[in-house]
């Protein structure tokens, strides 16, 4: 019961965010309150699926010791140049290439069978994409909250009602001269 | 590997700890009015969130919430907290309740749905076994860079990325036609030299 509760502990507490983010975007009236309750809503869902992707005794999906070199001398190549733009030195960039080029002799294995255990990539990749939209979404509700806000004078949702109402009223009462109010 | 093995006690304290600072400011943020502090508080959740994603391997996640998340977002927020209004008002007693309600019933049915889902840091969870694992072994050989989530966002998935450049477009183009290149401004300033004149 306990392990079934640490399992899946996390989840709840992913959960709990998004009902918080949920809650501001349903109670508050002011818009950018609610923009950023929607914002922690979006990025409550960003941590679930990033939970998901772990791997116990996993690391971040970046290759690296054997895992990264072996597959050709070209390819143990590129390897070593990315891990130098990684920060490891020169002397050990230039042992890794002289490495991957005696590898590719006799390794035709493909990735199969790693040293290490990696975390799943995917969710990442997807999440990243999220991320980005999710601030052109933000982006474009502020734009459209700071129009609002010239037209209104206002950014509280409740007065913004108040006003079309008494426009509409003004309107009917426009059209239809004679009439009684209708509220 | 043959099933959960129980997770690491020190992630397992980093998961508490972080989780439970976002949940005070998640809170916090609820139950302010100052937009300034709502603002700065969503920057500091991005930030503790990105923390998150590098304890749990999400390193390339990490660094986007961070420049992303707390960086350009917090901007955008605070520029739009400046042309608008820089107080919330407190909400009426009715706006309280009923959203408690229906945001209390989501949440069971949430956690009635994490049930049967896969224990976390599982390794033969179907979300970690078929498309993610290949894409982990076919890395090295057909494109040969280290970085998994780098092959697979730039040429894997190359079209995805095209369609969220394409969103990041349409979402810029709008931004302008609803707030334009400052003409509105020169507009506003014309009205009020003609008001003076007439």
């Amino acid at each position: 019961m306990v392990e079934f509760i640490l399992e899946r502990g996390n989840y709840w507490a992913i959960i709990g965010l998004m009902m918080i983010g949920l809650y501001i975007l349903f109670s508050s009236t002011n818009y950018i309150k609610r923009l950023v309750g929607l914002s922690i809503f979006q990025t409550s869902i960003i941590l679930f699926y990033i939970s998901l992707s772990r791997i116990d005794g996993g690391t971040a999906p970046i290759l690296f010791g054997k895992d990264a070199k072996g597959h050709g001398g070209e390819h143990g190549a590129e390897a070593a140049g990315a891990a130098a733009a990684h920060g490891v030195d020169e002397v050990h960039e230039a042992a890794n290439v002289a490495q991957g080029a005696s590898d590719a002799a006799h390794s035709a294995a493909s990735g199969q069978g790693f040293e290490h255990i990696y975390s799943n990539p995917l969710p990442h990749v997807l999440m990243l994409t999220a991320i980005v939209v999710g601030v052109a979404t933000l982006a474009v509700g502020l734009a459209i909250v700071v129009r609002i806000r010239e037209a209104y004078g206002t950014i509280e949702s409740d007065e913004i009602r108040e006003m079309d109402l008494e426009v509409a009223l003004a309107e009917y009462a426009e059209d239809h001269p004679g009439e009684a109010d209708p509220a | 590997m043959t099933g959960y093995e129980g997770a690491d006690l020190a992630i397992a304290l980093i998961n508490v700890v972080l989780l439970g600072l976002l949940f005070v400011i998640g809170v916090a943020i609820a139950r302010m009015r100052s937009l300034f502090a709502i603002v700065m508080l969503s920057g500091v959740y991005s930030l503790i969130s990105a923390t998150w994603f590098v304890a749990l391997d999400a390193v390339d996640v990490a660094f986007t919430e961070a420049a992303v998340g707390a960086g350009i977002s917090t901007a955008l927020l605070l520029g739009a907290m400046l042309l608008t209004s820089r107080t919330a008002k407190p909400e009426p007693r009715a706006m309280h309740i009923v959203p408690l309600l229906a945001v209390i019933a989501v949440g069971c049915m949430l956690v009635y749905a994490t049930i049967d889902l896969p224990a976390f840091g599982d390794p033969n969870s179907p979300a970690n076994t078929y498309v993610g694992t290949d894409y982990l072994h076919r890395t090295p050989e057909d494109i040969g860079v280290p970085n998994i989530v780098t092959a697979v966002l730039a040429s894997y998935r190359g079209f995805d990325t095209l369609g969220e450049t394409g969103v990041v477009f349409a979402a810029a183009l709008s931004v302008i036609l609803l707030l334009g290149f400052g003409e509105r401004s020169l507009s506003a300033s014309l009205r009020n030299k003609n008001k003076k004149k007439g």
